[in-house]
């Protein structure tokens, strides 16, 4: 069993249309290198689900994204997601605007096959006026409470970064927080991940298999793709490179800025791109932030 | 404790800030932002060191962290808090949160969203973020840096993240007993919720700061707070525990032209 593939052999594997769910969390272990992938594609019309950060923000930017299902888009340091806050306010996209926690539930509720997943977060706010397909549900207990009922989000693709896998899909996601990948992981038809570093098989301790978050039957494929989360962070390996990020948010400024992003970096491909940005040398020793 | 004269408007903030956790007993802090966070901190090394704090990222700590480059500081960690975790936290009520909306109305409700119309927004901010599951589950309190009629918006905020105290907004079988509103910190005053049926009150003004000005800059109407007096000043206790946990000055940048905290009427 060898699930080693190329980020085009992934890229290969998305339809126009299909909802594709991003680990990660804003600036945060987003893949990246897959997403560059995506943007040198033809595919189009994505229902995109993130914890919204670059990955939101460039596929807008490249006119991928039909359908936005999120709770926020963001680059931490950066408050303003410039890609994202220049598409939207266009107006034009779809949107499922979700709190973080519905958003979450979401995803619990698709990996454990169920319909909905009951929730007081929503009710009262303009999610449910916006979003008249989220409905309520009386609890059938003698409490009668009326609570939201937070459809499963069911995704085509699952596209997730990780610090370590092996050619079964066995991963290891090493930063302090695991954030919700396995969730998203759990929602999907198909997971494909990418990885700093793949190994033909894992040997591991028990101190270090409790970084294994999903079990390897959700994985389809496995890319070797080094520094795949620039310019979001990887802890706990290297941090966001503030200099990329200031370069992408320019380019969100200028007319013709968002092609001359792709032309400088991404049309090149992925070995252009780690060149641009001083090579993996640079790119895998970018500090973490600090708060 | 004496009081002391030369502290800026920041820091009269952060000692605001800090009292909005009084009595809450051993529950999550966060303050999101540099203003709120040393609020939280400065709570928890002074009157209420039963709270719970992290490093922002997913570490419970005992010892609040100091902002920005640590220098040789080692956070000391008691803990795990990671986002699955907060979510769990949040839910299960046992959190007050101090956030910076974008705009606030007299109901308590809260924007994060977007300014102007939704579909074609004049202003795309963050998104509604938790805001929606925060306001129903747990306390929170609100820090405004630039107190202005853009944020105290009259009727109701443009699009509702954060749940209020609007009874339109309420269906029957909704429980909103969880709900729990307290403060708003803002650069020119203290605000509450504890008017007849939870109108916002100024609970108190900062040194020269006069209501008028407050209701002014204020798109919906105010109530005094019968015990409306000046906001307390720092005690040089409570700068010295600011200064050490903001080593860097960051508090210094939040507000426009770090102003002193004694202002004169202008």
């Amino acid at each position: 069993m060898n699930k080693l593939m190329t980020t085009a052999d992934v890229v290969a594997q998305l339809r126009d249309g299909m909802t594709i769910g991003f680990g990660g969390w804003g600036p945060r272990r987003k893949p990246m290198a897959i997403v560059r992938e995506i943007l040198r594609s033809d595919v189009k019309d994505l229902t995109v689900v993130s914890y919204g950060g670059p990955d939101v923000g460039m596929l807008c930017a490249a006119g991928k994204v039909k359908k936005l299902i999120f709770g926020f888009a963001t680059l931490d340091a950066i408050p303003l997601e410039p890609w994202y806050r220049k598409v939207r306010e266009a107006g034009g996209l779809e949107l499922m605007e979700l709190d973080e926690g519905m958003w979450q539930w979401g995803l619990r509720a698709a990996g454990m096959r169920l319909p909905f997943l009951p929730t007081r977060c929503g009710l009262a706010t303009d999610i449910t006026k916006l979003n008249p397909e989220l409905k309520t549900i009386q609890s059938p207990y003698d409490d009668g409470e009326v609570l939201l009922a937070m459809p499963a989000l069911k995704l085509d693709v699952a596209l997730l970064h990780v610090n370590v896998a092996d050619q079964l899909g066995n991963t290891l996601i090493e930063g302090s927080d695991p954030y919700f990948d396995h969730l998203v992981a759990r929602a999907a038809d198909a997971c494909f991940v990418s990885a700093e570093r793949v190994e033909e098989r894992l040997v591991l301790t028990p101190e270090r298999a409790r970084f294994n978050t999903f079990e390897r039957y959700l994985v389809k494929g496995v890319v070797h793709a080094p520094c795949g989360a620039h310019p979001t962070t990887c802890a706990p390996e290297y941090g966001w490179d503030m200099s990329h990020f200031k370069r992408y948010v320019a380019s969100a400024a200028d007319d013709g800025g968002w092609q001359a992003y792709m032309d400088e970096f991404v049309t090149p491909g992925e070995a252009a791109y780690q060149d641009k940005n001083g090579g993996i040398e640079r790119m895998g020793k970018l500090p973490l932030p600090v708060f | 404790m004496s009081n002391n004269t030369e502290f800026t408007l920041a820091e009269l903030m952060i000692v605001a800030a800090s009292e909005a956790w009084r009595c809450d007993g051993e529950v999550l802090a966060s303050g999101i932002g540099v203003i709120p966070r040393l609020g939280a901190s400065l709570a928890k090394l002074t009157y209420a060191p039963e709270l719970l704090m992290t490093d922002s990222e997913c570490f419970l700590v005992e010892e609040p962290i100091p902002l920005g480059p640590r220098g040789d500081y080692v956070p000391k960690y008691s803990g795990y808090m990671s986002f699955e975790r907060v979510f769990e936290c949040v839910w299960g009520g046992r959190r007050h949160a101090m956030i910076g909306p974008t705009q606030i109305d007299r109901f308590g409700q809260t924007n994060l969203s977007v300014v102007g119309d939704y579909r074609k927004p004049k202003a795309a901010i963050l998104g509604v973020r938790g805001l929606p599951g925060n306001s129903i589950n747990h306390i929170n309190s609100f820090f405004v840096p630039n107190h202005n009629t853009r944020v105290f918006v009259a009727g109701e905020v443009d699009m509702v993240s954060g749940v209020g105290f609007n009874p339109a907004r309420w269906a029957p079988g909704m429980k909103q007993d969880f709900m729990d509103i307290r403060r708003i910190v803002t650069d020119l005053c203290v605000l509450d919720f504890e008017g007849p049926d939870h109108a916002v009150r100024v609970r108190s003004l900062h040194p020269g700061v006069s209501f008028d000005e407050v209701q002014e800059k204020t798109g919906f109407p105010l109530l005094k707070a019968p015990e409306m007096g000046e906001t307390p000043h720092p005690t040089a206790e409570q700068l010295e525990i600011i200064r050490r946990l903001d080593p860097h000055d960051l508090r210094g940048a939040q507000i426009k032209g770090n102003p002193p905290g004694i202002r004169t009427a202008a």
